[in-house]
């Protein structure tokens, strides 16, 4: 009846393109990964397609090798069966579902069961007897053909009414469900699994209960006695008092922006874009500068009060300052949208009702913001935990558990199972936080402003207030100007406390250009690595927002089983730290099946995940205030969901995507905990260059190379600024949002 | 008329349509045919299901249970994309980043017909509409009236073999709501469409309707002809939803042939017995079905005016009678009944006996 239906009577073209795409994989490309990495291509001319290491698994099985691939082509052949099938047919769905689910776990199988030394599970070995070949990490080929299958399997779902049968979104979703379990939840259980073995792999519960209990992780001798603590309680302590910290500053800030007349205000809210744009140790390289016994201000201490010059700067004290300049803006960006959302007719209201400033302040105003409060403090505390610049730079024998994580893998130690031990003690504590702060804030309503309109004059602060406000404010903003004065003018001096004469060395040691025989070279040290992050950045960043905007729509516009858990899985990497990110996909992708260490590729997966939750943040947030009967209409009027997305959604979100964009961007640029483990010779990223100079005490081209890359992120954030702006002044209209709109969804 | 807007109008019929969101149960075990052709209205208090029934034709939902036919098509299992349905939605929802004539041709585009004959067809679209001309202009330049137009020839030009349209005249003011409801009503009947409309403002329904399908917690209470509906109500809720009515308790003195005598207050009627057998009763009694007299030693019912309210063409006044209160429309506005005068009560025309009143 309905002309609409575009069925191609023959072959359902979703299958059709699903079992090209897997037959090329199998057929076509190199069925395994190439030494010369992703992106070389030398391998087409160099003995394609019969060189056994560039072979497409069909050339490798006619050669007689691998023979454990046979399976494959008949799960392949299997959608064969459907030629001339209607897709409401109920073979059609359960063809897909054999020939693609099957296909799809043998070859994860096959990639796990059989390894550089044969097999690797012991079972089969028994059972099958040794075996004389052996296999490396999937590439092209493998990859597809994985690929192929899997999205042939979540079109038998969607036959088989999956999702109201969209084969678009049951895609979507299996789509993500898979990147997450495969880069989330599989490094992050290969870290339990290296948790409980020893070096050489073999299963040791008492090795593992030695390093979880030792006196280096949970020790007390800091309190009764002379020696160190723990580095759980080191970390345990720095994350609580930098939550602290910053949420107090945080709300100063808040409430000097949001509450006063203060003239700088706008100098304030600049404050807030700076994080974002430094990578964290640069504080911590800066504070050296300042307060390290050849610091700036240090010497001027010495040389007006005749105070000698110390280290106190390394240790707990100096770690926590550099924490506190670097997350502060995070608390501050908290909390203004939590004191601006306290609305000021109930501050007036409890005026009216005998309240004085102070009563108004304390009774009404600050228990409105508590959940804002608990939320800054929590986002202190696990920035803090998964901090790993400062603490290099500035730990001196202050020990935490991300560094402590770093040289056990990487020292003379190397010790994955310690390490894995430590990842499991950090994760612990920023799951727990994690939790808390889902559990607490979860459910309540923390906005107070009712969509009605809100007149009202935020009520003036209480005088104490107001000076208190204004003295914590005022110092720390000069401190974090003059740390930000040090960052830019340092790497314009010779050696610093030594010789302080002005000098342009640092810059052209870093980021040289000479005349060479064949034009120009780039001859400054920081280039490999400068181009390195942009190229890796600029690749991971449009994937970071593709996928996070998915999840987005998937979360705020599709209903389907199981949400709740898709919702806690993409945004858990939120709660893991970087450092047990870097730590887990070394572990996970060192050997078959997925070999990626050592390549760009595994820095770009690591960007990508983790930095997704920011994209869904943003992508949620965006796409609630776009009204669902719009989609809906374009629906109704016979676009497909793709469809939708690409004429309706998509335009009308580009200010949210190109924001995404450009965070996901910065974000990868100014990262390090994470890619510390990963980065190569080859892939060496920007951040990692410079805390190897700041190891070597080479401080003037770590400071030089920093300001060049605080300067050209602020350059692109300001670039956007100005492109979103623009679009924002020239949007048309805003749709209408109705109470139906949200009604859509019941509870 | 344009002629280039044939009718594929086509039926729908649900058979045992249940929709559960989890726990609740939005729509429960509803069964009704809509005639090809016809403008059927679901009626009813928000949260009853009348606007998830109207999703569930458009394929915006899925029944999770029963069958949904379109013409002689099943369509329970078909998404919306795949349905010979367009929808005009309560918000407009037109596409603010495209012109009007990009939204009106997009239903077009989307199916890969080529742009030159889309645009065309838009244009007519328009034209039928009333809005020759505007195709350039965005949907946030036009005003109210002018965006709800654009709406219906997007969703016209498709010619759908059922239009459904989701509260259209909540977001316009009182004025422009009884122009467009004549207006959606004439595009209805001179097409010959099936419609789908979903109100919960029962004179709009009364006024454009075919039939209403009158719907409460998640089931049709009564389905009829709006005079079905305001004369012969089914129960207590219909009579009180459908205009206002006053419901008093009466008795039944004898039926015969189909005719019961009922006692009102003193005063005996004649009503049509609608099954009842003689013993207590409720009856829906209309606010302009009271009479009003001047009252005299022989009056069987007298009452005191409480309440007297003037509204230019007619006063409202609440009167206190042995019988119960009751609310009282009456067309005549000079002279005034002063409040706490008495006055004869006396019933005409709109009374109905209520089946099923409990």
């Amino acid at each position: 009846m309905s002309t609409f239906c575009t069925d191609n009577p023959l072959v359902n073209r979703a299958v059709l393109i699903w079992l090209l795409v897997a037959a090329s994989g199998f057929l076509i490309l190199p069925w395994y990964a190439i030494e010369d990495g992703f992106w070389g291509f030398d391998w087409i001319v160099d003995g394609y397609p019969f060189d056994p290491d560039y072979a497409p698994a069909i050339v490798l099985l006619l050669a007689g090798e691998k023979p454990w691939l046979w399976p494959i082509l008949g799960f392949l052949a299997g959608p064969l069966l459907l030629i001339g099938r209607d897709k409401r047919d109920p073979l059609f769905g359960l063809v897909l579902l054999a020939a693609g689910g099957g296909g799809f776990a043998y070859v994860l199988l096959q990639g796990f069961a059989i390894s550089i030394g044969g097999w690797e599970i012991a079972v089969l070995e028994a059972l099958f007897g040794p075996l004389g070949d052996r296999q490396f990490g999937m590439g092209y080929g493998a990859m597809l053909t994985a690929g192929g299958l899997f999205f042939l399997l979540t079109t038998g779902l969607a036959a088989r009414r999956a999702v109201n049968g969209d084969v678009f979104v049951v895609g979507a979703i299996g789509l993500i469900v898979a990147v997450v379990a495969l880069f989330i939840f599989f490094p992050i259980a290969q870290v339990l699994v290296s948790a409980v073995q020893d070096n050489d792999g073999n299963f040791a519960l008492d090795a593992f209960f030695d390093k979880l209990f030792s006196t280096k992780i949970w020790g007390l001798h800091c309190v009764i006695g002379s020696r160190a603590c723990g580095v759980a309680w080191n970390s345990l302590a720095l994350a609580v008092a930098v939550g602290a910290g910053t949420t107090l500053l945080g709300l100063a800030f808040a409430l000097v922006v949001t509450r006063t007349n203060f003239p700088a205000k706008r100098l304030f809210r600049a404050l807030t874009v700076l994080p974002i744009i430094t990578p964290p140790f640069v504080i911590g390289l800066a504070l050296i500068l300042l307060f390290g016994q050849s610091g700036a201000a240090s010497a001027f201490l010495e040389w007006a009060f005749d105070i000698q010059p110390s280290r106190w700067l390394y240790g707990f004290a100096g770690v926590w300052l550099a924490q506190m300049l670097a997350f502060t803006p995070i608390a501050f960006l908290v909390l203004i949208g939590v004191v601006e959302g306290v609305s000021p007719s109930m501050e007036e209201a409890a005026q009216t009702l005998r309240a004085d400033r102070w009563t108004t302040f304390h009774t009404v105003s600050l228990p409105l913001m508590r959940p804002g409060l608990a939320n800054a403090f929590l986002l202190g505390f696990i920035e803090s935990m998964a901090d790993f610049g400062n603490p290099m730079v500035l730990g001196g024998n202050f020990e935490v558990l991300s560094t402590e994580i770093f040289f056990a893998i990487v020292g003379a130690q190397f010790d994955q199972g310690r390490a894995a031990v430590l990842a499991l003690v950090l994760l612990f504590f920023t799951l727990m936080a994690f939790y808390a702060q889902r559990r607490w804030l979860g459910r309540k309503s923390y906005t107070t402003v009712t969509g009605k309109g809100d007149a009202g004059i935020p009520v003036a602060l209480p005088n104490r207030l107001n000076w208190t406000v204004y003295g914590t404010t005022i110092p720390w903003a000069l401190l974090t100007a003059a740390i930000y004065v040090m960052i830019m003018f340092g790497g314009f001096v010779n050696i610093w406390g030594l010789d302080h004469s002005l000098t342009l060395r640092h810059y052209i040691d870093a980021f040289g250009i000479t005349q060479g025989d064949h034009g120009l070279v780039w001859s400054g040290g920081a280039w490999n690595s400068f181009f390195t992050t942009v190229t890796i950045s600029a690749v991971s960043a449009p994937l970071t927002a593709g996928l996070g905007l998915l999840t987005a729509y998937l979360l705020v516009r599709q209903r389907f089983a199981g949400k709740d858990i898709f919702e806690f899985g993409t945004m858990l990497s939120f709660a893991i730290p970087g450092t047990v990110i870097g730590i887990s996909y070394v572990l996970a992708f060192n050997v078959p099946p997925f070999e990626l260490t050592g390549t760009g590729v595994i820095l770009v997966i690591s960007f990508i995940f983790r930095n997704m939750p920011v994209g869904v943040r943003a992508g949620i947030a965006s796409m609630s205030q776009l009204d669902a009967s719009l989609d809906e209409a374009s629906l109704t009027l016979r676009a497909n969901t793709w469809t939708t997305i690409r004429r309706i959604i998509m335009p009308l979100l580009r200010p949210a995507i190109v924001a995404a964009l450009v965070y996901s961007f910065v974000r990868a640029m100014t990262a390090i905990s994470a890619v510390i483990f990963l980065v190569s010779a080859e892939y060496d990223m920007a951040t990692a260059y410079i805390l190897g100079r700041v190891e070597n005490n080479d401080y003037g081209i770590s400071i030089a190379y920093s300001s060049v890359l605080i300067l050209v992120m602020f350059a692109a954030i300001l670039l956007v600024q100005l492109v979103v702006g623009e679009r924002q002044l020239g949007r048309r209209s805003q749709p209408r949002t109705t109470d139906r709109a949200q009604g859509v969804q019941p509870a | 008329m344009t002629m280039s807007f044939g009718s594929r109008a086509a039926s729908v019929t649900f058979e045992g349509v249940t929709k559960a969101f989890g726990e609740v149960v939005a729509v429960r075990d509803v069964s009704f045919e809509i005639a090809a052709g016809s403008l059927v209205t679901l009626l009813g208090p928000s949260g009853c299901g009348k606007t998830t029934t109207l999703r569930m034709v458009a394929g915006l939902e899925m029944a999770t249970g029963g069958r949904i036919l379109i013409g002689d098509e099943d369509v329970t299992m078909l998404p919306a994309t795949d349905r010979d349905v367009c929808m005009v939605f309560q918000s407009y929802a037109l596409f603010p980043h495209m012109t009007v004539l990009e939204n009106v041709s997009y239903g077009f585009v989307v199916t890969g017909m080529a742009k030159a004959e889309a645009w065309e067809r838009a244009e007519q679209g328009l034209t039928l509409v009333g809005l020759t001309g505007y195709g350039d202009r965005l949907p946030s330049e036009l005003s109210g009236g002018q965006q709800q137009r654009v709406a219906v020839a997007r969703a016209l030009v498709l010619e759908p073999q059922v239009l459904l349209f989701d509260e259209p005249l909540s977001n316009l003011d009182a004025k422009l709501r009884r122009r467009v409801r004549e207006e959606i009503r004439e595009i209805q009947q001179s097409l010959g469409l099936t419609v789908v409309y979903v109100t919960h403002d029962q004179e709009e329904a009364l006024a454009v309707s075919d039939r209403i399908i009158v719907m409460r917690n998640a089931e049709i209470a009564q389905e009829g002809t709006p005079r079905d509906l305001y004369e012969r109500p089914a129960d207590l809720f219909v009579a009180d939803f459908i205009g206002d009515a006053n419901l008093l308790d009466v008795d039944i003195l004898r039926v015969a042939d189909g005719v019961a005598v009922v006692l009102i207050g003193g005063v005996e009627a004649e009503l049509p017995s609608r099954g009842l057998s003689p013993g207590p009763a409720k009856i829906a009694i209309r606010p302009e079905s009271v009479l009003l007299g001047e009252p005299s030693p022989n009056s069987p019912l007298v009452g005191t005016i409480e309440k007297a309210a003037y509204l230019g063409n007619h006063l409202e006044y609440q009167v206190s009678t042995p019988a119960g209160d009751l609310f009282v429309i009456d067309p005549q506005v000079e002279p005034a009944r002063s409040v706490g005068a008495s006055v004869a009560v006396g019933f005409g025309g709109k009374l109905a006996l209520i089946p099923h009143a409990d």
